[in-house]
């Protein structure tokens, strides 16, 4: 199994999965609606009531996004479920392929998903009086944090897709996702939680990783945030990697 | 004579449920081999075992010469597996599903088209090439399937129960394609719970109940392993069905339906004899037919044990 194969297999599976992910019209239009209807929710609805100092819009980007991520990779973790409950993974297991051929497939449809998605949050914050004073240095900095938190969500969503085995499982994993970001920083401050909550929010990975967009976004200070996000994000890649490729590769006992 | 599969002693349990019970299996090249049981009989777990896809506790197999344990690769290389949901990708189209299949086969490209196209003529789904396979029926996933385990010819195709769910009319396409690839020189290995599958399409039989294999031979041999043929009398009325029974030592009653089966050799000898005695005995005789035992009778009298 040399390295060409591998790279020719995965390119195979990518266009497979990112195919697979533009013909589920309904879930492709979740996906893009979820990012609109939630900023609008946050900014208009209870942005008035939320005190966060300045615009509220101004503080709720890095959340929203991941709040997206946390979707998108749930629909991953489901798709990969999805096959695993399928016939054709034991035809793809029982051919001489590379093993993790399918797991790039769905990763890299995952990280396209997400990429949109993202584009989509931006653009709607834009719209709705976003004004972010980032330096192209720092926005190119961004994109790197998000591409990286985006990748280690997704092999995360995959690894449990693959764990977890049913798509109904899977749908379970994604709603922990979904919430998480609602004991973070992500829509209010640490500091107005109980202290029991507080000590969660504040260590969970999304804090980290939003504290270090808002600061390349807003200038607010990032300190060691920006360490301890990429210490989680490669952290949680340097488990998942390995433990897909193993999960997918074994001799099944079922 | 060579074989494409050669297993010794294959062994899975799962806690103290045991699934096969050493299993041996000899599978001779350019042969149609069925694993004939019922559900639960362990035909699939024996199917993913030599597939590559489970590892059994003990025992092994070659497929085709290569080590199953050792060299899995190899064996991959060589065989391709039709399981028993068929194993093709629903949101894809026909056309799309062929052509990464090929393209996982490594073929180049200008050759993958072609042998898409072959194959999409050959199994006759060029209508429906562009249509997503969701939509298909049952019959059309199944040579969908079957398409994609030709692209490259396979030393050994596993057919996982091939026809289960599907119509009559679409039993039998599936049953003629099957037999379009045996006559390509195709081994298979088949499995299958309905007797006249195994029947029609296997070279050997191998009758698999709970997680042994209790009898193997031809359709024929099996056959003949629970007896000939019989003579069943069907009487005209309770009183003769009465003395039958008495004086006729039949191997098969029916009081219901006041017949009995009679042992024969089916020589016209044999029966004007049965005939005579029959008219002696002034028995009210209302029809008289010949029964063959058929695959049926082999299984249900192999797999009694454990059905009991």
């Amino acid at each position: 199994m040399t390295l060409s194969t591998a790279v020719l297999d995965s390119r195979v599976m990518v266009t497979r999965s990112v195919r697979r992910s533009f013909r589920d019209p309904e879930a492709f239009f979740t996906a893009l609606m979820l990012p609109v209807i939630l900023m609008l929710l946050f900014v208009y609805v209870f942005g008035g009531a939320m005190n966060t100092g300045g615009d509220y819009v101004n503080y709720v980007v890095p959340g929203l996004l991941l709040l997206c991520a946390g979707f998108g990779a749930g629909t991953t973790s489901v798709s990969v479920a999805q096959d695993m409950s399928n016939g054709i993974v034991d035809r793809f297991r029982s051919m001489p392929i590379h093993g993790s051929s399918v797991m790039v497939g769905h990763i890299v449809a995952s990280v396209v998903r997400n990429l949109i998605a993202t584009a989509l949050v931006i653009g709607v914050a834009l719209l709705v009086g976003w004004r972010p004073t980032a330096s192209p240095l720092d926005w190119i900095a961004s994109i790197g944090v998000v591409l990286l938190f985006v990748l280690a969500i997704s092999w995360l969503a995959a690894t449990a897709g693959l764990l977890l085995g049913s798509p109904e499982a899977a749908n379970g994993f994604s709603m922990i996702l979904m919430f998480l970001p609602y004991v973070s920083t992500a829509f209010v401050p640490a500091d107005t939680m109980p202290s029991w909550m507080r000590g969660f929010a504040e260590h969970q990975p999304l804090t980290p990783v939003i504290e270090t967009l808002r600061g390349l976004w807003m200038g607010t200070p990032i300190d060691h945030q920006a360490w301890i996000a990429a210490a989680w994000c490669v952290g949680i890649l340097a488990v998942s990697v390995p433990a897909a490729s193993s999960l997918f590769g074994r001799r099944t006992s079922r | 004579m060579t074989y494409t599969v050669n297993a010794t002693g294959l062994r899975k349990t799962y806690g103290d449920h045991v699934v096969l019970d050493g299993i041996d299996l000899a599978v001779a090249t350019g042969s149609v081999f069925s694993l004939l049981g019922p559900n639960g009989a362990g035909k699939t777990t024996l199917v993913r075992i030599l597939a590559t896809l489970l590892a059994p506790d003990s025992g092994t197999a070659t497929i085709a010469g290569h080590d199953l344990l050792s060299d899995p690769l190899a064996v991959r290389k060589v065989i391709s597996l039709t399981g028993q949901y068929a194993a093709v990708d629903e949101v894809l189209t026909a056309e799309e599903n062929l052509l990464m299949m090929a393209q996982l086969r490594h073929l180049p490209r200008k050759l993958a088209r072609q042998r898409v196209e072959d194959l999409l003529a050959e199994f006759d789904l060029v209508d429906a090439r562009a249509r997503r396979v969701g939509t298909f029926s049952g019959g059309m996933t199944r040579r969908l399937d079957l398409a994609i385990s030709m692209i490259e010819r396979p030393e050994l195709l596993f057919l996982d129960e091939p026809t289960t769910g599907l119509d009559p009319r679409s039993r039998e396409q599936v049953w003629g394609t099957v037999r379009q690839l045996v006559d390509d020189g195709v081994t298979i290995l088949l499995t299958t719970q309905y007797l006249e599958e195994a029947d029609q399409l296997a070279d050997r039989i191998a009758v698999l109940d709970g997680g042994s294999i209790v009898a193997e031979g031809t359709a024929a041999e099996l056959k003949s392993t629970i007896g000939g043929e019989l003579l069943r009398i069907e009487l005209a009325d309770l009183e003769s069905y009465g003395r039958a029974v008495a004086h006729l030592s039949p191997e098969r009653t029916d009081e219901r339906l006041l017949s009995v089966e009679v042992p024969t050799d089916g020589s016209p000898t044999e029966i004007v004899a049965l005939l005579a005695r029959l008219e002696r005995e002034g028995l009210a005789v209302r029809k008289v037919t010949t029964v063959h035992p058929s695959l049926d009778d082999v299984f249900f009298t192999l797999t009694e044990r454990s059905a009991a």
